[in-house]
């Protein structure tokens, strides 16, 4: 008790030592709860006037030992929810854009079979925002690589570069299939956004992976690869997983288990 | 040493004028050709989401490439120094502006949003070898304009040295920048090399000389000046040097990938299975190219000026050909994401990619080459750049 004498003999006299623990306090249980709040906001989506965070960088887990043959849904959920026309109703096929594509994928020696969807990678270091020459390609904060419909000029270099053969160029006028929280173009390349609508939205979730788990196939798992309670980066730590052409290091935002 | 006179072709008789008419006939072709792809779109092209760049990029990279090498024969005379090659500057400078422009032209034009070429010129990443070109290609316009200027116009007549070595430079940086469009490229097996920038350079030295030396022999055919055979004869053993020089190169890539067992498959598309793009591999860039334009000019048919035009053509049809394989053939080959699996989609994933060229990227194309040389057709009529003469007596008082 001894020792506490001073202190309570103190306290009461010293009003700056009383605001200091109330600031510390203070900014001690606001560090505590900010990135909950931060997490609300995010699941709850992001205001308009407000940058997307590097704190988030979205991805996607493709278990490609679940992604059923045949099975077309997370490219029709794609194509319906960001208005582009399925290849198949396509009078140009070849020229047509697909923003997501069931691959499939057979070892000549094993026969053994694997399907997987192919969609941008996402890169952290990505070859289009590189070589872009106007900076239309760009990657956003959280880890989205998007193209700028209004400064891209449609010169194809980063379709060039992109080693997924993930981009598209819109070669004809667009019909009235288009989403008004999509811009597309004639002229512009275009690829998958990760939903980026949805995800500002706050839906935290992308059209394909709702559709892959509403079919019960469970293939495709979207989320904030870096929250470490997140699901996704739950089933990253327990899964063995792959990047496609991983000897490019181009740190890819789409992993896959079974490949 | 002995001053010559340069003097304008009058370009009044019929004939100029209707080679005038012919070229810009071609130009209004190309013109049309661009504003049907505008309001369609690239849909009313061969070119498609697997060969997204074709035609009119075969010719806006052989236009530019040619553009740089051009200017040599300028280079030559005013950077090291040789006389001989001082009355042959002006032509080579303006054929270099004309070509460049010509390339330009059809690049630009290609573009999905050719409209917005004002966005190209505003808004850079430089971390991109397209940004880096764009500043190339202004640089070059501005230096080799002054570099002109100095040989046209007395007063500045000494500053002709610097600037000549100036553009020289930014020619070869500007070469260098055109083939690190391809060799910055990760993704395609057959880009992805420092050895594409040098072999582009070689590449324009020999297009470059070989279009220069047929536009010199027409423009003194056809003015009825004299154009003697010492030029000529120098002009061509040279070329036979950059045509020589052209082929070591490709036996270098193509030898340097078939070490590597990952480029095998890529490798014997190019080489053995590739139908059209083998075709015109050997066919176009290695036998009508490289090996009969080096019989002829190393042999006693290259004292034939005949036999060099025809040199000198060939040498410009293996160079396009040479492009289309180097541009098409390159994204022909389908992507390996997963190597040794067979890939199956959709998108056309895993197998080779076809691509016929649709008549307006041939018109636009074409349209390049023309604006090129209508360029250099006016250019003759309004300034000095020919000279009177260059018979073997008036040049060979340029050596003294």
């Amino acid at each position: 008790m001894s020792d506490m004498k001073p202190m309570s003999d103190n306290t009461p006299s010293s009003p700056e030592r009383r605001r200091f623990v109330g600031a510390a306090t203070a900014t001690a249980a606001g560090l505590a709860i900010a990135p909950g709040v931060m997490l609300i906001e995010v699941a709850h989506g992001r205001p308009e006037d407000q940058p997307a965070s590097s704190a988030v960088r979205w991805g996607m887990l493709v278990d490609a030992t679940k992604c059923a043959t045949g099975c077309n849904d997370c490219v029709t959920a794609c194509s319906t929810e960001n208005g582009w026309t399925p290849v198949a109703e396509s009078k140009h096929p070849k020229q047509a854009p697909q923003w997501i594509r069931k691959l499939e994928l057979q070892d000549p020696l094993t026969q053994m079979e694997t399907n997987l969807p192919m969609l941008c990678q996402h890169c952290a270091e990505p070859p289009c925002v590189d070589v872009c020459p106007t900076g239309a390609s760009f990657k956003r904060a959280d880890g989205i690589v998007l193209v700028n419909r209004h400064t891209c000029i449609g010169c194809r270099y980063c379709m060039m570069a992109c080693p997924y053969k993930a981009r598209s160029l819109v070669h004809e006028s667009l019909n009235d299939t288009q989403k008004p929280d999509v811009p597309r173009g004639i002229g512009c390349v275009e690829a998958c956004t990760f939903c980026v609508q949805k995800v500002d939205r706050g839906d935290g979730n992308t059209a394909c992976a709702e559709a892959c788990t509403a079919a019960g196939h469970n293939a495709l798992l979207f989320g904030d690869m870096n929250d470490p309670e997140s699901e996704i980066s739950r089933r990253l730590r327990e899964l063995p997983t792959k990047q496609v052409r991983a000897d490019l290091n181009l740190n890819l935002g789409v992993r896959y288990h079974g490949i | 040493m002995a001053s010559i006179t340069f003097r304008e072709v009058e370009g009044s008789s019929p004939k100029y004028w209707a080679l005038f008419g012919f070229l810009g006939l071609f130009v209004l072709f190309g013109a049309l050709a661009w504003n049907y792809m505008h309001h369609h779109g690239h849909v009313v092209t061969g070119m498609d989401n697997q060969i997204v760049w074709g035609l009119p990029h075969v010719f806006a990279v052989f236009l530019i490439v040619a553009a740089s090498g051009a200017l040599n024969v300028a280079s030559i005379a005013s950077v090291f120094n040789k006389p001989m090659y001082k009355p042959l500057a002006p032509l080579s400078a303006i054929l270099s502006l004309a070509l460049m422009l010509g390339g330009l032209l059809v690049l630009v034009l290609d573009l999905g949003r050719s409209d917005r070429l004002i966005v190209a010129m505003t808004n850079f990443n430089f971390k991109s070898m397209f940004t880096w070109n764009v500043f190339l290609y202004s640089g070059f316009f501005a230096l080799v304009g002054v570099y002109l200027w100095t040989m046209l116009d007395r007063s500045v007549k000494s500053y002709s040295k610097a600037a000549g070595t100036a553009a020289f430079i930014w020619r070869l940086v500007l070469t260098t920048g055109t083939g690190s469009l391809f060799g910055f490229l990760v993704a395609r097996e057959l880009y992805g090399t420092g050895l594409l920038a040098p072999m582009f350079i070689i590449m324009s030295f020999a297009y470059g000389l070989a279009i220069y030396l047929m536009v010199l022999a027409a423009a003194y055919a056809w003015t009825g000046r004299p154009l003697g055979d010492a030029v000529m004869m120098r002009l061509k053993t040279l070329l036979a040097v950059f045509v020589a020089a052209v082929l070591y190169f490709v036996v270098v890539h193509h030898m340097t990938n078939l070490y590597f067992t990952k480029f095998h498959a890529v490798e014997a598309f190019i080489l053995r299975d590739g139908g059209i793009f083998t075709t015109l591999f050997w066919v176009g860039q290695i036998l009508v190219g490289g090996v009969i334009p080096l019989v002829i000019l190393l042999t006693g048919l290259g004292r034939s000026r005949t036999w060099i035009m025809i040199a000198c053509a060939l040498i410009v049809l293996g160079g396009l050909a040479q492009m289309y394989v180097t541009i098409i053939g390159a994204q022909a080959y389908p992507l390996d994401m997963f190597p040794g699996l067979i890939e199956k989609s959709s998108f056309f994933d895993g197998e080779v990619h076809g691509y016929s060229p649709s008549m307006p990227e041939i018109f636009l194309g074409l349209g390049g080459i023309a604006i090129a040389l209508l360029v250099t057709t006016f250019a003759i009529k309004v300034l000095r750049l020919l000279p009177a003469s260059l018979d073997d007596a008036t040049v060979a008082k340029l050596e003294h």
